[in-house]
């Protein structure tokens, strides 16, 4: 792009009047974001590396405390258990959110009356604030006059104890978790509504059943959006603080003590800044270790058109 | 284009024929339909009991509350649940605060990012790329390690206990947004900006008067998602605010529900009023809400 504009520039040795006015502008307009960028990214990273090193409470003065903070991190058994949670919560969870947005999306692909509704019926409560959403579900998840065992019981299923069961808490989370797909549903049809007419019509005259053609030409289709649903699902519930700080503060028996809630913990119910900057640290090179994983597994089973 | 298409031109050439036969094909198919239907409204109905709730309960007597089997629609609805949530808190102050915070955050989020995704889409200037390999890092780093350090930041400058760190980092450009608008801006013909350019038109009358005015659509979008994650802020208000009369609504709601946790009536009651700016924003502007999605995803290709 930019060819025209370009091209006198290309043209002249060293930096023209013109180009040097564009660098100006350029980073002008982009000033906020460099900017932010130094003040809210790389300002802080890079203190958050010195505060590793030192025992600070936020009110007496930082003590060197060597690795002290790594030390106490290796003997904590609450940050093998929220590691432990955190990942329960995110490899089971995110996959079933997928699975649900996905069978959502197909059924929402068919021409059916009423199609809209039922899309804007199904994606509104992901839209509710996470806090108030919550505290709504503490409700609902009432082992007494919750509406779940409520449920449960005209079926004539023995009411489970959900958030104060230490096994039931983290299905009680991903069902929970499963009403507020609806963003990744709205991206899985988009895709679906991109998969080329022509493609599966061809398919079809070639002998393919609907199976066939779902498994070889929908899915490799729409692989890309599967992956980029499942990259960010999982960056996301890595990080997963509201619900545990809502609805359980981390109990029963740790069971939702995740990550970011223990962080928090830290950080700001105990003060221990380097410990809290440690296990941030923690957290983000699991992120991107599976981030860049994901991205190194695309490669073998995502379809890219171009 | 879907499966259940597939065999749409033989189901034409039925129709046709005969109007009024019942193959056992067409039977199939209206069974077929008619079952989904069933299935998706079920779902619908899933989907929708949350809400229910609380607005239900939101309008129970107290004790009306934990009778079972549960009571749909209540008796005899008490609004006055809606008054005294406000008479038993600052529930007033909660709602001024969190319109404060977002409108602040959700302007500065929207200019800014207006701003950078105009240098890193219509300007050629050396740096551009890299700039823009640094927006797609942020884009894929997870916020959490930031907390502490820069909690540290702005409690050395005295701002905790302010509204500020709420809404003055949005003033830097979300890098979710700038990607979302760049993208957006990068489908608009350069020829537009060097028709302007050789009438003599600045940098910032090109931005201002010939690119923002066909951006609608995905300044739209990323207004609704500032508005939406400013409104929702919970981690934020929670480290930076401790007066109850500073509260937003996300934290007055916590608040309430730690003191009056047994009133489920007053509790729902507070909920439906922090939720319902989102839905009626929700229906007033659905279409962005969508196309926001719809383009984060095909983004992601």
């Amino acid at each position: 792009m930019a060819s025209i504009a370009a091209s006198p520039v290309r043209r002249a040795r060293g930096m023209s009047a013109a180009r040097r006015q564009d660098l100006f502008y350029g980073l002008l307009f982009a000033s906020p974001f460099i900017l932010g960028v130094l003040i809210f990214w790389i300002g802080p990273m890079l203190y958050s590396i010195f505060l590793v090193s030192q025992d600070w409470n936020l009110i007496t003065a930082p003590k060197f405390a060597g690795f002290g903070n790594f030390e106490r991190m290796f003997s904590d058994p609450l940050v093998s258990q929220s590691l432990k949670v955190t990942a329960y919560f995110t490899f089971v969870g995110v996959p079933l959110q997928l699975l649900t947005a996905f069978c959502l999306a197909l059924m929402l692909n068919r021409p059916i009356r009423a199609q809209g509704i039922y899309r804007t019926i199904y994606y509104l409560p992901a839209i509710t604030p996470a806090v108030a959403s919550a505290v709504v579900w503490v409700q609902i998840l009432n082992p007494d006059a919750g509406v779940l065992n409520a449920i449960l019981r005209v079926f004539g299923v023995t009411p489970v104890k959900w958030l104060f069961d230490p096994v039931a808490v983290i299905p009680a989370f991903i069902l929970m978790s499963l009403w507020f797909v609806g963003p990744q549903m709205i991206i899985f049809l988009a895709g679906l509504q991109g998969v080329p007419k022509e493609l599966i019509e061809a398919a079809e005259i070639d002998g393919a059943n609907t199976w066939q053609r779902f498994w070889s030409i929908v899915v490799p289709m729409v692989s890309p959006i599967i992956f980029f649903n499942l990259v960010v699902g999982i960056i996301g519930t890595f990080q997963v603080f509201t619900q545990s700080y809502v609805m359980t503060r981390g109990g029963p028996q740790d069971q939702t003590r995740f990550m970011a809630l223990y962080i928090y913990q830290n950080g700001f119910e105990l003060f221990r800044m380097g410990y809290a900057a440690l296990l941030s640290w923690v957290i983000f090179v699991i992120v991107l270790f599976f981030t860049v994983i994901q991205f190194r597994l695309a490669t073998n089973w995502v379809f890219y058109e171009r | 284009m879907n499966l259940a298409q597939a065999d749409s031109p033989s189901s034409q050439y039925g129709r046709q024929a005969g109007k009024n036969v019942l193959t056992p094909r067409r039977v199939r198919r209206a069974v077929g339909r008619g079952l989904v239907h069933i299935l998706m409204i079920l779902l619908g109905i899933t989907f929708l009991m949350p809400l229910a709730w609380v607005l239900s309960t939101s309008l129970k007597y107290r004790a009306e509350v934990f009778v079972q089997p549960i009571q749909w629609i209540p008796s005899d609805p008490q609004f006055s649940n809606y008054l005294e949530v406000f008479r038993l808190v600052p529930f007033g102050n909660f709602i001024f605060n969190s319109f404060y915070v977002t409108i602040m955050g959700t302007v500065g989020a929207v200019l800014s990012s207006v701003t950078v995704a105009f240098a890193l889409s219509r300007i050629r200037w050396p740096g551009r790329n890299i700039v823009f390999a640094v927006l797609m890092a942020t884009l894929m780093l997870p916020g959490i390690v930031t907390l502490v350090p820069v909690f540290v930041m702005f409690s050395r400058i005295g701002w905790v206990g302010t509204f500020f760190p709420l809404w003055v980092p949005s003033w830097f450009g979300g890098a979710f947004y700038i990607f979302l608008i760049r993208q957006y801006m990068m489908t608009l013909p350069i020829e537009l900006d060097e028709a302007a350019r050789i009438d003599g038109a600045s940098h910032f009358r090109v931005m201002w008067q010939v690119i923002i005015p066909l951006c609608g659509p995905a300044i739209a979008s990323v207004a609704i998602f500032a508005f939406l994650a400013h409104y929702n802020d919970f981690i934020g208000p929670l480290i930076y605010i401790s007066k109850n009369e500073m509260y937003t609504l996300p934290v007055g709601l916590l608040w309430i529900q730690g003191r009056y946790g047994n009133f489920w009536h007053l509790v729902m009651a507070a909920s439906m009023m922090s939720i319902a700016p989102i839905i009626a924003l929700f229906f007033v502007a659905q279409r962005y809400f969508v196309q926001g999605i719809q383009f984060t995803g095909l983004a992601g290709r």
